[in-house]
Formats: C-alpha cells, structure tokens, sequence
C-alpha cells in the first residue's frame, strides 16, 4: 500500500483526506467517530466570537438535486456557523487533539470584520492544541447578512486585512477559505496571498435555489413557506471548483500558494482531479453526509492502489500534474483533427448519437444504410466535437480518433500536418501576432 | 380384478386464503419507486424500435419519459390517444414479442425496459385519479354507427367514433361488454375487475350505448344495421372453436378451454369451480397456458400441456411457456392426441401418437403415449363459425372476413376488425388497431374533410 502521508503547510496527516468545516465536524462525538473511520484531518466546523451562539432554523436545512435512483448530484443547505458555547467547542478540540495527534485538526473561524474580534478569537484557539485556522470567508447564507463570511470573501480588500490581522494575532498557519460566488477567482486568492495567508482552500458553496414545490409553488426547501438561497455543493460542482483550483495554481501571482481542494470529492478519482490541478490535498463534506465516515476507507484504498499501479511514491508527486496541460483556448492546437468512431460491435442502436447531432450538431452520424437502421460518422461532417460520445449510453462505443499527420480530413479536403498552429496566429485573427 | 379408478373432479380443493394467492395479480404493480427507476432505464431512442413494433404505435419513449418526470397524466394521454385500451394491453400484450423484444436495453443488458408494466402504471395512475377522462367529445355530427361485438375491437372503434362526435350502438351476444377481455384472460392477468373498469372509462367519454344479449343469429338483423346506421362495425370475434375429431370429444370432463377460461372469470366464488386431479390441455397457444396454468392454481395436481409439434412453433411464447412451467404445468411437444378413453361415459386419459419431423412434415413415428386426465381442455384454436356472414353476402376468407386495409369490407358500409377480420395475429392490442383504424376509416367517410 502507498504511503498517503500528506503534509500540508507544515500540517502532517497521514492521508490527504481531510474533512470540511461543516455539520459534520460540529463536535467531538462525530469527529472523534472520523478520526476511528480513519479520516486524516478535519477543519472544525465554524467558531463564531463569544456570546450568544448563532440560532438555526427548526425546519429544513437541507435540499437536493437527486438522480431517479436518488444518488445525489447536488446538496444545498442554509445551516449556520456552530450553534454550540464557545467554550464547549474549544474544549473539545482540545481533548480531541490530544487523543489523536497524528491527525490534522484545523480550527474554521469567522467573527465580525473588526480585528478586536478577530484577535479575541485567535487567543481562545491559541489556547488549544489546534494545528491551524481556516478563516471563513465563504459562506453564502445568513452570516453573509450580517457582513461576515461571503461578505468578506466577496471583497478583496477585507481578505488581504483580515488575513493580515490574523497573521499578526495568531502563530498558526492561516488557511483563507474562498467564496465561489465572484467573479474572478484570482483576485481574493490574489489579496490572500497579499495578506500573508499560508494557504487558499476553495470552493465554498455556491448560492442556490433548489427548486419549486408544484403544488404549492413554495421555494423548496422551506421553512413554513418562506425559504432562502442555500449553499450548493456536492458532486455538480465539481468542475467549478476544478477550475477554480487551476486558475489559482497557474495564476503567476498565487502559483506556488498551496491550496486544499473542496467541492463535489467522494471518490479517489475525485481527489485525484484536484490534486492534479493543483491541490495539496482535498476535504469532504456531502459524500460524508450521504454515506457516513467509512467512505474515507474506499477513498484511500483507491488512490493507493492508484499510486501503487502508476508507480507514484507520495502524495506530493501527484500535485498539480495535470496543470501543465491546463492551457487558454488561444493557444489550442488548431491542426489537430479529431473524428468520432462508433464500435458497430457494441452499438446497441438507440440512436441517440444520431439525434443529439443530426439535431443539434453537424448532421454527421446517419440514422440507416441501405434502408436498414445503422449508426455510423460520416467524416466528412464530423467536427470531432466529442457530444456523440456523451450522449452514448455505451461505455467505450464511441470515441473520437486523433488523425494523423498526412491523413486528409473528409470535411476540409486538407491534409493533417503536425505543426501546432494556433489562434494567436491564425490568419483570420485581427489581433494576431 | 382391481377397478380402474374412478374420475377425481372436486370443486374446492383448496382454502379461500389460497385461492385468493394464487389468483392475485401475476405482475404486481409498479411501485412509484419503481417506476421512476425502470422509467429512468429508457434511453428514449431516436425512431424507437419498441414504437414502432407496437402494433398501435405508442410513443413509449415519451410517455415513459412523462412518467420519469412526474406528468403521469401526460404518461396517461401518450398510451390512450392511439390505443384506448392501453390499461388492458398494458396487462395482456405479450410485450417480450413486441416492444420489449425490441428495446435497446435487451441489446444492451439482455433485459429490456418493462414498458409494459411502465404503461400498466401509467393508466392506472390516470384511472384512480380525480380526473380520469383525459379526452374529450367532439360536438355531435349526427351520424349513428353500430357495432357488432364490445370486444377490444368493437369498443375501440366505438370510443373513437364516439370521440370524434358519433353516435354509436354496440351490439354484444354476452350479458357483459368486454368480450375477451371480460370472458377470455387469464384472471391474474386482469384482477380487480380491470375490464370492467376499463369499459366503464371508454364509455364515459359519452355518446355510446351498448345493447348486451344481441347475437347477430340472422341475416335480417345485419340488414337491419346497415339500413339504420350510416355506418357498421363487425368485431364480432371468434364465436366457434375448433373441435379434434376424435373418439371421446363428447365425454363428460372433455371442455372446450375458453369456456373453462370463461367460467373462471366469472365465477364469483373461485371454491365452487370444480377441477381435474389430473388435467391434460391439448393445444400451444396462449389460451392452452391461460388454462393450464388456472388449473394448476385451482388446485389440480398433475397438469400436462400438450402440443403436436416442437417448441419453436407453438404460439405461446417462450415467456408465456416458462410461466406454465414455473406454475409446474409439464409442456409436452411432439404429441397427436388420438382418442380420449373414458371410464363410466367420463374422460379418463388421452391417448397420444408421437409425432416427428421428416422433410416438414409431421408424421406419426408409431409409438404412442397415454396420459391420465380427469379433465380434458381443448385448446386448438377458434373459428369464425356465423353462418350469417356468408349469407349476407361478405366475402370470407379462411380464417376470416375478408378486409381491405382498414377494415372496408366489400359491403359497402361495412367495416371488420380484430379476430373475426382474415390475417392476422389474434391479439388484443391488434384488435385494438383495427377497431381504431376502421373508426378513423368510417369517420372519414361519413365528415368528408
């Protein structure tokens, strides 16, 4: 079995699996039941400043966007920072550090944008055996009302002083946890940076609305009739956060910033996608929350195997591998003609190849041949646009084929040639160099 | 000298818990978990094979798709609009030779999309709701048709007519419409009195009314029809059935099986039926396993079905076949009955010749084979058998009232469908098609557009 061991900003764990500061990190009870699952580190959920503790709604926190077979592809919620004493918290992140020193357990803070605030609060988690703090800056819903988590994050002047404050109060590692919900996701990594952050973690979740009751034509979810946007995650928003990872690991001014990957990962391969794109490791919260702790074992498991296979010593040799190939559209290849291939021995004739296109696309896959029903790519149309292999049910029955240089294209009458020519330089381009 | 023994016939051979099991509903309705699972399961084809090899033309993969996102009234309108009796068909259509035989999921998983159970779902779910009619009437043209037969033919011709503004007269020789669906299924086919309740939706959309007890018995009749009515519809079906021939046909216990079938249906108390130790169906089609398969559940010990030829031709399909076996009836092939030998004027077994194969055709191999019945059911077919269809001067051919595409007879103003029209497959769903399509036929005859 590889060696998962993982140590992100000077934070050792002994997998790159962490848990998110969410509902299940609110207390030692489930914490303690992640750490015996076998998680490598969680993020707590949310301390707030002492004093009355926030209050939660009594009816539905949680929607979903749900598959007929009710595998959930999104998951939205509208619960609030810890609504647990402060006290109790910090005491129990304590005793829970020392039971399990080998796992990271990082401190997730969000007080109100004043550095008093924020300087009380970093002396009571000074006070524990905590390993870092991750400022929450993401938050979506309710705290965001009140100028606090996204209100901050969607601001980067406020996470560059922030930050600051937080580097000067505090001798733990900073982690500022990004908001999705901007424009530009470089620019509050950018001010993060600035402000001295030892690390990013991103995406939080995206402002949502699940949908509507048709009866009732009521907001789902709803509290008694009324409802708010919620905080999206889940596995739809994976390619968000993917994207947002790479933006950030090959932006000049953050690269090198090291980040912790959230957003949709319940699998090894999902990890795998962040850490490739630039991510030092990964947390998890709804594949958790639908299936329980044990999932980390099957995670684990999988991206050892993984490793053991590739022949990838550490964790760290997987970061930010793919990135390189991360590329701008300017600068995609244009020579490069790919054709759809539809396999006639696993086609099972549904058609959906042909429709999806003849609709749609390029009018490139037939629907019959000599009057018999028959689905094949005629090359001559085919833009190698990849949408025939999404939408066949089959695995691996279509594919798209690479042609090789001196090849001719049926659709352009021109022969391949291996020299990369892209936009920047294509003579229909204005701005060309 | 030990005597042969004695016929076992007993009525009530088993507890009414029991009956009540057996006879529940074979395919157990869908769930609404269920379906939304199997719904999901349709790839929606482009020119799906399963629309096009219904018989009826049901856009399956448009209502299975209403169905996976939640309009089942939508679901509903998508079966009924080209086939009324799609609740009916739902249950009987031997779907594994029709649109599940050709889904792309057999292809691809060797296990199609359950469209039947998926439609069965659909029209139920219409048919307990609070609004069940999803069509409506079109003003009235003042034209009156008649119908002869409120089997599936006659009563979807009549629900079209009657759709399209209509007037129409059902004619029917039973105490009940319904005709093979009410007298004809298997009653685990169709529980809970489903033909009925079907007949009752059909009839709601208004404008038709059904006359029982009429048997067309004379020419005078028919002439009658064709003077008063703009228009006639014949769905009168198949009133005879085929006889073997042989010694012992007319022995007490010897029954021909559709009216074991019938009497089944009918009978309000399952306990009160009486059935074979020992039950011997002489036939292949699908009437030969609906009677098998009740007397087994009906509490007979040994049931033999019996067919002359091998597997590959008979008309039961091989699903059909396999639930006679699950229900423990043994399928016998290659077997000739010869003579029904009897024990005091009652049937006591049949005596087989076997048969083989020699250059296509069947021959007797010489030897022979007798199994012991208490009861003997005939299924070997039906016929026509109305001799005033030839009088009226209707041209017939073999099997049947010989009909132009949809449904024109050569007596002007008359139109044929389901099994009494020639040709054909005999099955619901395409008695259904004929009744439609001749409605269609005689409703542009009569509102030239």
């Amino acid at each position: 079995m590889a060696n998962l061991h993982t140590r992100f900003i000077g934070i050792d764990s002994p997998n790159p699996f962490w848990l998110a500061s969410a509902p299940p990190t609110d207390k030692a009870y489930n914490v303690n039941r992640a750490f015996e699952a076998g998680w490598g580190g969680v993020v707590w959920k949310t301390l707030g400043e002492d004093g009355p503790p926030v209050v939660n709604v009594n009816g539905p926190r949680y929607g979903a966007m749900l598959t007929p077979d009710r595998r959930m592809m999104g998951f939205n919620n509208i619960e609030l920072i810890t609504d647990r004493a402060l006290d109790t918290n910090l005491r129990e992140i304590n005793e829970v550090k020392r039971n399990w020193r080998d796992r990271a357990l990082v401190v997730s803070l969000m007080v109100p944008c004043n550095e008093p605030a924020w300087k009380a609060i970093l002396e009571r988690v000074a006070d524990t055996a905590a390993d870092g703090i991750e400022l929450n800056f993401g938050c979506p819903h309710g705290m965001s009302e009140r100028g606090m988590g996204a209100a901050v994050g969607q601001v980067p002047e406020y996470i560059e002083m922030v930050t600051q404050w937080c580097k000067q109060h505090s001798k733990l590692p900073v982690i500022v946890k990004l908001t999705p919900n901007i424009s530009d996701i470089r620019h509050p990594a950018r001010a993060a940076k600035r402000g001295g952050a030892d690390a990013v973690s991103l995406i939080n979740t995206i402002n949502s609305i699940m949908g509507v009751d048709p009866a009732t034509l009521t907001m789902v979810p709803s509290t008694g009739g009324k409802g708010s946007h919620g905080g999206y995650c889940g596995p739809a928003v994976k390619p968000i956060a993917l994207n947002m990872v790479a933006e950030i690991a090959r932006d000049p001014q953050t690269a090198g910033l090291p980040i912790s990957g959230i957003g949709g990962v319940g699998t090894w391969r999902d990890a795998l996608d962040f850490m490739a794109l630039g991510a030092s490791n990964v947390q998890v919260c709804t594949a958790a929350m639908v299936y329980g702790f044990k999932i980390v074992q099957d995670m684990a498991s999988g991206l050892s195997d993984y490793m053991d296979e590739m022949g990838i010593a550490s964790v760290a040799d997987i970061v930010g591998r793919a990135l390189p190939t991360v590329s701008d559209w300017r600068y995609l290849n244009l020579n490069h003609i790919s054709k759809a291939v539809i396999r006639q021995d696993l086609c099972i004739a549904c058609g959906r190849c042909h429709i999806a296109c003849e609709d749609t696309s390029h009018q490139a896959i037939t629907a019959s041949k000599d009057g018999v029903r028959h689905f094949e790519v005629k090359e001559e149309e085919c833009v190698g646009c990849n949408l025939c292999v999404t939408v066949c049910p089959v695995p691996e029955c279509i594919s798209l084929r690479s042609l090789a240089p001196g090849e001719v294209d049926q659709r352009t009458g021109k022969t391949v040639v291996a020299e990369h020519a892209d936009w920047t330089s294509h003579p229909n381009n204005p701005m060309r160099a | 000298m030990s005597n042969p023994p004695l016929p076992d016939v007993r009525a009530a051979r088993l507890s009414a818990q029991d009956y009540a099991l057996r006879f529940a509903d074979a395919t157990p309705a869908l769930t609404p978990g269920q379906a939304l699972l199997e719904a999901e399961r349709c790839l929606y084809c482009f020119d799906a094979p399963c629309a096009t090899a219904c018989p009826t033309s049901i856009d399956v993969p448009a209502f299975i798709r209403r169905i996976a996102d939640g309009n089942l009234r939508g679901a509903a309108r998508t079966i009924l609009e080209p086939n009324p009796l799609g609740g009916m068909c739902a249950r009987v259509c031997p779907t594994e030779t029709l649109c599940e035989q050709v889904c792309v999921r057999a292809t691809q998983e060797g296990k199609p999309v359950s469209i039947g159970r998926l439609q069965r779902y659909a029209v139920d779910a219409l048919m307990a709701s609070d609004r069940p009619q999803v069509f409506s009437r079109a003003n009235a043209t003042g034209k009156k048709v008649a119908v002869v037969g409120a089997g599936p033919a006659g009563m979807a011709c009549a629900y079209t007519l009657a759709r399209n503004g209509h007037s129409v007269e059902v004619f029917d020789a039973k105490p009940k419409a319904g005709g093979l669906n009410e007298y004809g299924l298997a009653s685990y086919k169709t529980t809970g009195n489903f033909a009925q309740r079907e007949l009752q939706w059909l009839l709601a959309i208004g404008g038709i009314e059904v006359h029982n007890n009429w048997k067309l018995a004379t020419a005078a009749q028919l002439d009658t029809l064709r003077a008063q009515y703009d228009a006639v519809f014949l769905g009168l079906g198949l009133a005879s059935t085929q006889q073997l021939g042989l010694p012992g046909e007319n022995l007490r216990g010897v029954e021909d099986a559709v009216d074991f079938i019938a009497r089944l249906r009918q009978a309000s108390d399952l306990a009160t039926l009486p059935i074979g130790r020992r039950v011997v169906v002489i036939g292949g089609g699908m009437t030969a396993v609906d009677a098998a398969v009740q007397s087994k559940l009906l509490g007979a010990q040994d049931v033999h079905m019996v067919y002359r030829r091998g597997p590959q031709s008979m008309a039961a399909s091989r699903e059909e076949q396999e639930w006679a076996q699950t229900n423990g009836v043994v399928i016998h092939h290659w077997l000739a009955p010869l003579e029904i030998t009897a024990i005091n004027g009652h049937a006591r077994g049949v005596r087989f010749a076997h048969q083989e194969q020699i250059n296509g055709q069947l021959q007797p191999s010489g030897e022979e084979h007798f199994i012991e019945a208490d009861m003997v059911f005939k299924a070997i077919g039906q016929r026509l058998g109305n001799p005033v269809l030839a009088q009226v001067g209707l041209d017939l051919d073999q099997d049947g009232i010989a009909a132009a595409e949809h449904g024109e007879t050569n007596l002007s103003g008359v139109w044929a469908g389901g099994d009494c029209r020639a040709g054909g497959l005999d099955l619901t769903v395409e008695a259904v098609e004929h009744g439609k399509r001749a409605a269609y036929a005689i409703h542009a005859h009569l509102c030239p557009a």
